[in-house]
């Protein structure tokens, strides 16, 4: 592992996740460079009743997070569909007004609108756009002014150092937590089986279409809508139920198995030094969903990890497998594109 | 230790069968205090729960011989405790150890880990759930310490129970 001190001015910034005003402070107060969060309606990718944050609430976690010395971003990273955009526009609006640090967005109309009504609001790339090329990227930054991209997970870290060495602006790569299908910003599963969609609604399983139900035999199945997702036997770690991480029952297969993707979390901590070296300007925590005791956890363990890293000591993040999806971890394509 | 991780075990065990002769009456006049308690304290906990204000809870500590039945509407926040097996009508069902709500409600549980490991239960509304899960998420601080400070200094031998709770989990 490379042990060597990186200097301060490369030291990349800590982007973590904040679903409500208490994981904010959590967050904060755990180390976090920036935060990152959603507006309470499906102008974001989080979208789940009794999540986010009113505008009152963000501008309260804002002054919180300034007076430590935190950033705030704002995800409008859905895709604003006619006729609704107005409240795409709308959530521009509110983090101009509050003066976020960087407003997250995918859809193109959403950052012509940001960079034509607020040239100095600073723009994010989301994920969900899914650009993973430099032409992409450069389109993006050259169209919109875009400052950062949050790339899709889908590139192995040599094609990340390659991806920077041709683009104009940052890079943030995710290094733990969910991690999706490969198609980022493209997945519509969920809007097949509940008629809601990731990308327009901000909800992948919708809340009020997951059933758990308990069997004599201590089991358990998990659905949605009318499809049953996965059976736990007793006691099996239970997943909250999406497609993409399912269990399925198959012809030619004598047990169920994971068609798409594996509930496994992205746990880039071996490899951080390579992404810093690969010109990764900021590591990006998922998880505005997970309770402020996971924020707390995980946030503080990567402050630790990059302080330490910053100094040319070792880092250990081994714990954190614990707080990982099914008690399981992964480098993803990070480290190949033969993952699975 | 593993004395210890016993006695965590147990004292729930044991505070639900001193609690199973007492009439449910008192219990109800407590428990309607303390949930108006937190309405007056914690608006932001019920501004969180959205339209689930609407929704029923059924709150089933494993250990207690009563179920709870918290409707959350703040205009008139109600929770009552029902005698098992007696069926308890509920938009949502949250079922699990006493040391596991515990420490939920204490500030310092994650829920969703109880739950994927199973250590909690939710059935009925998965919404309904869900929304009570990060309305108690955003809480913070202890609803427990909330619920004593209110009693006054009648309440001190429920402060000694609390640290001594508090001392059991972290051994458990």
């Amino acid at each position: 592992m490379n042990t060597q001190a990186i200097t301060p001015n490369a030291k990349p910034e800590l982007v973590c996740p904040a679903g409500t005003p208490a994981a904010l402070r959590a967050a904060v107060d755990s180390g976090a460079d920036a935060v990152y969060c959603g507006l309470a309606n499906e102008t974001n990718a989080r979208n789940f009743a009794g999540l986010n944050f009113t505008p009152d609430l963000l501008e309260q976690g804002i002054a919180y997070a300034r007076g430590r010395g935190t950033k705030v971003l704002l995800a409008v990273n859905s895709f604003a569909t006619a006729p609704r955009t107005q409240l795409w526009f709308d959530a521009v609006d509110t983090a101009a007004r509050l003066g976020v640090d960087a407003v997250i967005v995918a859809d193109i109309g959403v950052a012509s609108y940001a960079a034509e009504h607020h040239p100095q609001l600073r723009l994010h790339l989301s994920v969900q756009a899914g650009a993973s090329s430099p032409e992409a990227i450069r389109y993006y930054c050259s169209e919109f002014n875009v400052k950062r991209v949050v790339l899709p997970r889908i590139l192995t870290v040599t094609e990340i150092a390659a991806i920077h060495r041709e683009i104009p602006c940052e890079i943030e790569a995710f290094v733990f937590g969910n991690i999706g299908m490969m198609s980022e910003g493209r997945c519509s599963l969920t809007n097949y089986v509940t008629g809601t969609s990731t990308n327009m609604d901000g909800v992948c399983s919708p809340a009020n279409a997951v059933h758990y139900m308990d069997l004599p035999d201590g089991s358990k199945t998990a659905g949605l809508g009318d499809f049953e997702i996965d059976c736990f036997a007793a006691g099996e770690h239970a997943g909250y139920p999406t497609i993409c991480k399912g269990r399925y029952l198959s012809p030619v297969r004598k047990e169920p198995y994971y068609a798409f993707e594996e509930p496994v979390s992205l746990n880039l901590s071996s490899l951080l030094p390579d992404l810093i070296a690969a010109g990764v300007t900021a590591l990006k925590i998922e998880g505005r969903q997970r309770s402020r005791s996971y924020v707390q956890a995980v946030v503080s363990a990567y402050r630790r990890a990059v302080d330490d890293i910053a100094a040319g000591r070792w880092h250990d993040l081994s714990g954190l497998v614990a707080l990982t999806e099914g008690g399981k971890e992964t480098q993803g394509a990070f480290q190949t594109k033969k993952w699975r | 230790m593993a004395e210890e991780n016993l006695k965590g075990l147990m004292l729930p065990v044991v505070i639900g069968k001193l609690l199973a002769p007492l009439p449910l009456f008192p219990l109800q006049f407590i428990l309607s205090r303390m949930v108006r308690g937190i309405a007056q304290r914690r608006p932001e906990f019920f501004a969180r729960l959205g339209s689930h204000i609407d929704s029923s809870y059924a709150i089933d500590v494993t250990e207690l011989p009563f179920v709870l039945l918290l409707k959350p509407n703040p205009r008139n926040p109600e929770l009552t405790a029902h005698r098992r097996p007696d069926k308890v009508a509920s938009d949502a069902s949250i079922a699990g150890p006493f040391m596991e709500l515990f420490k939920v409600l204490d500030g310092r549980g994650d829920s969703d880990a109880m739950f994927f490991s199973g250590n909690l239960k939710v059935s009925g509304n998965t919404e309904a759930a869900v929304c009570l899960r990060y309305a108690l998420d955003d809480l913070e601080g202890s609803v427990i310490e909330d619920l004593l400070h209110m009693g006054g200094p009648a309440l001190m031998p429920a402060h000694l129970l609390l640290q001594r709770l508090r001392r059991l989990e972290m051994q458990a």
